[in-house]
């Protein structure tokens, strides 16, 4: 298998060979971690620029961290403080980057689309690091390779992702990683945020938390996101908890050796019991560290194709 | 990939292999009295192999194994956007405490240099070994660095536009051999 995309725009368009192949280069970059020395010179004398459109805290910095590691050189661009401002049009905005020679893009953006956009018009990489409600690659791919270190193959788990669905890029890259790699994936969540539709991807829907707690392996509670709800999906904060969040209670129900997951930033008390979330079967921080991993291989991959072809 | 071009000359058979081998190992007991101070590091893929045969051959002359471990250079190359073969990144594994040890860095065949220079290069983000030595299957000449072997099987000048292929049973899936094609 050898890897001949230039960007790393979503899930779905990856086969299953080329998800394995990028867990397992990110397991070798995994490994970088543990060296007296963090660095390697992969990508040295590249120039990466990290360009959020919408606000983020930890994936900017997964992916800067993982430029330093591979030697890139990095420049990061907020929406406030670019001229998308003052009007400028993301094209524009992006060949100007272009022409100040930068390898890679890895691009932040509300409209789903916005990466696809930029990758078929620009010579350099385009990494998504999450476009609207559409995808979040290097999220799921995280995801799935931290249950793979945890449990040894995803192939045949039953995997609950809990919660806000219908505007969760995290949900849908997972789900598309997860059904390639061979899990059972149910949905769960109110059926304002969990609509039917969602079967059609072949996926279970329920409504009711109770009705997976025990069979999961994995259960992925997604943040209920805010500022994507124009309206109101369900009553109050305290009734979500009441019905769908992870309590004490209902985490009892889970199988022993259940991996709970969470893309973060958490919610306590509203989807996660505080607590639980701090417990050893929470693997939320395995889930960041891991995510500077697979990060370091999809800019190593990426980063490589485009510079042969540019 | 696995099987060479038709016009490659077998140069070695899997008995030349193992004798040229078997005499690596003896040369490396020879030179270093005290086993517990050395590691043999495979340089992936077929180093690896290569690596682990010499150590077999150690702890069957010696009657007690030898520590062994595996370098990846990949990301280490200088030459990754001139390169359209790529192997796949594999992660790294060294023995504990390398700033006591002497370290074998163990190829398969020996051309540029630049493959141990990116070597050396991974193996200083780990620590400081107390020394660093090179054994390779092959010396094919036609270096681009300053940098020669400690222990070589076997010299077989090759120039640029020809290739040295070898293969193990235990990687490729066919008899062990050496194979040559010069232009």
């Amino acid at each position: 298998m050898s890897w001949t995309r230039k960007d790393l725009v979503s899930i779905e368009e990856l086969s299953r060979e080329e998800i394995v192949h990028l867990l397992e280069t990110a397991a070798a970059f995994k490994q970088v971690g543990t060296r007296d020395i963090k660095k390697v010179p992969a990508l040295r004398g590249k120039t990466l620029v990290n360009f959020f459109a919408e606000p983020s805290t930890r994936t900017r910095i997964s992916f800067e961290l993982a430029a330093f590691r591979l030697s890139a050189d990095v420049v990061n661009m907020a929406a406030s403080t670019s001229s998308l401002t003052k009007g400028e049009s993301l094209k524009d905005t992006a060949r100007n980057l272009e022409a100040l020679l930068a390898d890679i893009i890895v691009l932040r953006h509300s409209c789903a689309g916005a990466a696809r956009f930029l990758a078929e018009r620009l010579g350099a990489s385009v990494i998504n690091a999450g476009d609207g409600a559409h995808e979040h690659p290097t999220q799921a791919l995280l995801d799935v390779f931290t249950i793979t270190e945890k449990r040894g193959s995803v192939e045949g788990l039953h995997v609950a992702i809990i919660g806000d669905i219908l505007f969760s890029r995290v949900a849908r890259s997972n789900i598309h990683a997860l059904l390639k790699l061979g899990a059972k994936v149910t949905l769960v969540g109110p059926s304002t945020l969990v609509p039917r539709h969602f079967e059609k991807m072949g996926v279970c829907v329920s409504h009711r938390i109770e009705e997976v707690l025990e069979a999961a392996d994995v259960v992925n509670l997604l943040r209920i996101q805010h500022e994507r709800q124009q309206k109101a999906y369900f009553p109050s904060i305290g009734e979500y908890n009441a019905l769908f969040g992870l309590t004490r209670e209902r985490a009892r129900r889970l199988k022993p050796d259940a991996l709970i997951m969470h893309p973060g930033p958490i919610n306590r008390g509203v989807e996660i019991d505080s607590g639980i979330a701090d417990s050893g079967r929470s693997v939320i921080l395995d889930q960041v560290t891991n995510g500077l991993a697979v990060r370091m291989a999809a800019l190593y991959l990426c980063g490589r194709v485009g510079s042969v072809t540019g | 990939m696995s099987t060479p071009p038709a016009d490659a000359s077998l140069f070695l058979d899997s008995g030349a292999i193992d004798r040229i081998l078997r005499r690596i190992a003896h040369e490396i007991v020879e030179r270093h009295g005290d086993l517990g101070k050395i590691a043999l590091i495979g340089i992936p893929s077929r180093g690896v192999e290569v690596a682990r045969r010499i150590a077999a051959h150690i702890g069957q002359a010696e009657g007690k194994p030898v520590e062994t471990g595996v370098i990846d250079v990949s990301m280490h190359r200088d030459d990754l956007s001139l390169r359209n073969r790529i192997r796949p990144v594999v992660p790294s594994h060294l023995p504990q405490g390398i700033d006591r040890l002497t370290l074998i860095l163990v190829d398969d065949v020996l051309y540029s240099g630049r493959t141990c220079r990116a070597a050396m290069d991974a193996i200083t983000s780990f620590g400081r070994p107390a020394r660093i030595e090179y054994a390779a299957l092959i010396d094919r000449g036609y270096r681009e660095l300053p940098i020669q072997a400690d222990y070589i099987g076997k010299s077989i000048p090759t120039p640029p536009g020809g290739r040295v292929y070898v293969r193990f049973r235990a990687v490729d899936g066919i008899d062990d051999g050496v194979w040559v094609r010069n232009s």
